[in-house]
């Protein structure tokens, strides 16, 4: 299942350096300019630009009918995506933090994602696209710093995608804003500057739903999504330096998931190993195991390994200790190896 | 940059405002008995148009009355009324224009069979049946038409409201003579989805009629819980919205105010709030009895205002009717909605596989391969789950 992601162009195409958040705002710069029906709201992020500058400059070039401040209500702004979805515009809503999508919750999981199947296709609002940072990492304790993506996944008819890198985030992003079914793009904002690397200048896609291998192996398989890739990346070459192989994955697409990719990774290593911010029960690698044990079972060398956040509120004083880090999955890719 | 508030004139000593000072009237034109109110001014409405409005007033209470019917006779699940509320549905929808877009709550029946909603159409909805628009995903009374540009309805409440704003406001960039009808009860007024919507409304000047059938009841919660204050239309204010109140067993009243809130919404880009007073005569749905909560007596006051009643005196007066029209009328009205009702149950059911479209646009993998899982699963118990 896994393909190459580079844009298919003969000439190598041109490319510049950027951080993720220039990545995304680089995306939905080239969404406005190619669809007239792109239209981005929510809070601040008009003149200003929100308050992390994601759609900066925006408003400038594209005037305030297509990029506004809402008032401050995130059920308001979900809601009035969705009806601009319905009318046939392309809407690309900010929820300035993940922590405060939950108000929205009902018009999301009640109203995004069962507006087709609930019509029989007489209406859809696969239009909408809600974009929203998550995760750890800024010392943003209880209410700045949620992995809420499991009870997104746990909706049918929503598309959850969440990018690890500059590269991912603009070509994710603009396959998110022109998919036909709502999509919730989780934004990793503790990685926004730190993740700089080399992004085509031009328009291209990443398809949703693929997973990327983003290192081969032959010992186990490491699974995760966002920033925390760059834990998993880490605690990867660790291993490597104790001889043991790692296979990394990254999902990149939570719903619908590539599970023949893992699957495929899994029967060839016999471990699998999953990784998130968000605590463990209920969290999305559950799924994950539970139907790789399902697929896999007779290749399975150790018990599936869950390394994540604890089950309690995100704390604020001790977030480099609940916080799953390279060292915790290092310990855990040992101990899977030798179990 | 305009401060929060305007300026207001200062005072000298704390002085609270209770609201008391602002009464907001209600607009009514016609009396009960089908004559027109001393100095009211009856709204441009011809003779074609006031019958169309009656027989869509009348055609609704036959089909209510034969629907809930049918739910006590075990043939359909579960029904809703729209019985006492006719006029309030009737005056609005019969003021705006085909293209404009219908966000209705559950209880607007009516504007369906005013844009031409079929009699098999409603049938086919309620028995949930393989002609339903919705390929039989929803509880009877979910009704919906792209065709007819009213949208298909959702059971959690308020959440059309945000969806009207962002709706209409998708029309106004789009240049077009085109705004969006949202309907809601005043229960729903309560939730947030009201406030947010109504704010976002009037501060991106989207062009959508809000209109709030004020009925008295929330399922058995009367307005004195639902509401301390002087029920919607101040709330209407204090987001900036143009507001109106009417009395919505009126149908000149309210058809009167819906052409105005129709014209300051396309040609002003700003929304509008028209709240309608009137009375749910019927139970909240089928799975209610309202006996347990008001009296006969509350009841029989506002049959005694019933709108369709009302609108008949004045027909009658302006000689544009007569009984026997009105007797032929639901008579023809009573055999054309039991022929469809029996054809609509003998239909078959949606295919199994509807099941699982429409989730996305294509169906998923992992969809397909739980949906292959169940047919083997049928096809060896078929008795358990045939239809």
């Amino acid at each position: 299942m896994t393909k190459a992601t580079v844009p298919e162009i003969g000439n190598p195409p041109k490319s510049s350096k950027m951080n993720l958040l220039q990545a995304v705002n680089n995306g939905l710069d080239i969404a406005m300019a190619t669809d007239q029906r792109v239209i981005c709201l929510g809070e601040d992020i008009g003149q200003f630009g929100g308050v992390f500058r994601a759609t900066s400059n925006l408003q400038k070039k594209y005037g305030r009918e297509r990029c506004f401040n809402t008032p401050l209500t995130e059920q308001g702004i979900a809601g009035f995506a969705i009806g601009l979805a319905a009318q046939g515009s392309v809407p690309v809503a900010e929820i300035q933090f993940a922590d405060y999508i939950f108000p929205a919750f009902d018009q999301i999981v009640n109203e995004a994602a069962k507006f087709r199947y609930r019509s029989g296709d007489e209406f859809n609002c696969g239009g909408l696209t809600i974009r929203t940072p998550y995760g750890g990492g800024i010392d943003g304790g209880l209410y700045h710093s949620q992995s809420p993506e499991a009870y997104f996944c746990h909706t049918p008819g929503l598309k959850v995608v969440i990018p690890s890198n500059a590269y991912q985030a603009k070509g994710l992003l603009l396959s998110a804003i022109r998919d036909p079914d709502p999509v919730i793009f989780f934004e990793p904002k503790a990685i926004y500057r730190a993740s700089v690397g080399q992004v085509p200048e031009g328009d291209y896609e990443i398809p949703l739903g693929v997973a990327e291998v983003v290192q081969q192996g032959t010992d186990i398989t490491l699974l995760g999504w966002g920033a925390q890739m760059v834990q998993i990346i880490k605690a990867a070459e660790l291993a490597a330096a104790e001889g043991i192989s790692c296979e990394v994955i990254d999902l990149r697409s939570l719903l619908p998931w590539d599970r023949d990719c893992v699957a495929q990774s899994v029967t060839k290593t016999g471990r699998l190993l999953i990784s998130h911010e968000a605590p463990r029960t209920g969290g999305y690698a559950g799924e994950i195991s539970a139907s790789i044990q399902e697929h896999c079972f007779l290749s399975l060398e150790a018990p599936i390994n869950r390394v994540t956040g604890l089950d309690t509120p995100f704390p604020l004083i001790q977030e480099k200790h609940y916080l799953p880090d390279h060292l915790k999955i290092f310990e855990a890719i040992v101990a899977t190896c030798n179990y | 940059m305009k401060s929060a508030a305007k300026i207001s004139p200062a005072k000298r000593a704390p002085d609270f405002q209770d609201g008391s000072a602002l009464r907001i009237p209600s607009l009514q034109i016609l009396n009960q008995d089908g004559s027109v109110i001393a100095g009211a001014t009856v709204p441009d409405l011809s003779r074609d148009q006031a019958i169309k409005i009656y027989s869509d007033m009348l055609y609704t209470r036959m089909l209510d009355e034969r629907m809930q019917g049918a739910q006590r006779q075990g043939r359909l699940s579960f029904y809703l009324t729209c019985t006492g509320e006719e006029a309030a549905v009737a005056g609005t929808i019969a003021a705006f224009q085909a293209q404009d877009m219908v966000m209705a709550q559950y209880r607007e029946q009516l504007a369906l069979r005013y844009r031409g909603f079929t009699t098999a159409q409603f049938m086919n909805q309620l028995f949930s049946n393989v002609e339903d628009l919705g390929k039989g995903r929803m509880m009877p009374v979910h009704y919906g038409s792209r065709e007819l540009n009213i949208m298909t309805i959702s059971s959690p409440l308020a959440t059309q409201i945000p969806q009207a704003a962002g709706y209409a406001y998708g029309q106004k960039l789009k240049g077009k003579d085109a705004c969006t009808l949202c309907y809601f009860g005043e229960g729903a007024a309560s939730e947030g989805d009201f406030h947010a919507g109504l704010n976002m409304a009037a501060v991106l000047n989207s062009p959508v009629v809000f209109v709030v059938r004020n009925n008295g009841y929330a399922i058995s919660t009367p307005c004195s819980e639902q509401f301390a204050g002087d029920g919607i239309a101040p709330r209407g204010l204090g987001y900036g919205i143009k507001t109106i109140r009417v009395d919505g067993n009126d149908i000149l009243a309210v058809y009167a105010a819906s052409v105005e809130a129709r014209r300051i919404a396309t040609q002003e880009q700003r929304p509008v709030l028209i709240e309608t007073m009137t009375y749910r005569l019927g139970a909240h749905s089928t799975s209610d009895d309202p006996s347990g909560y008001r009296s006969k007596q509350e009841e029989q006051t506002w049959r005694d205002k019933d709108p369709i009643q009302r609108m008949k005196s004045w027909l009658i007066a302006q000689r544009w009717w007569n009984e026997a029209l009105d007797s032929d009328l639901q008579k023809s009205y009573r055999t054309e909605i039991l022929a469809e009702l029996k054809l609509a149950e003998q239909r078959d059911k949606p295919p199994l596989r509807d099941m699982i479209t429409d989730v996305y646009k294509t169906v998923p993998s992992h969809l397909l391969e739980q949906f292959e899982q169940l047919e083997a699963h049928i096809a060896k118990y078929p008795d358990r789950y045939s239809a």
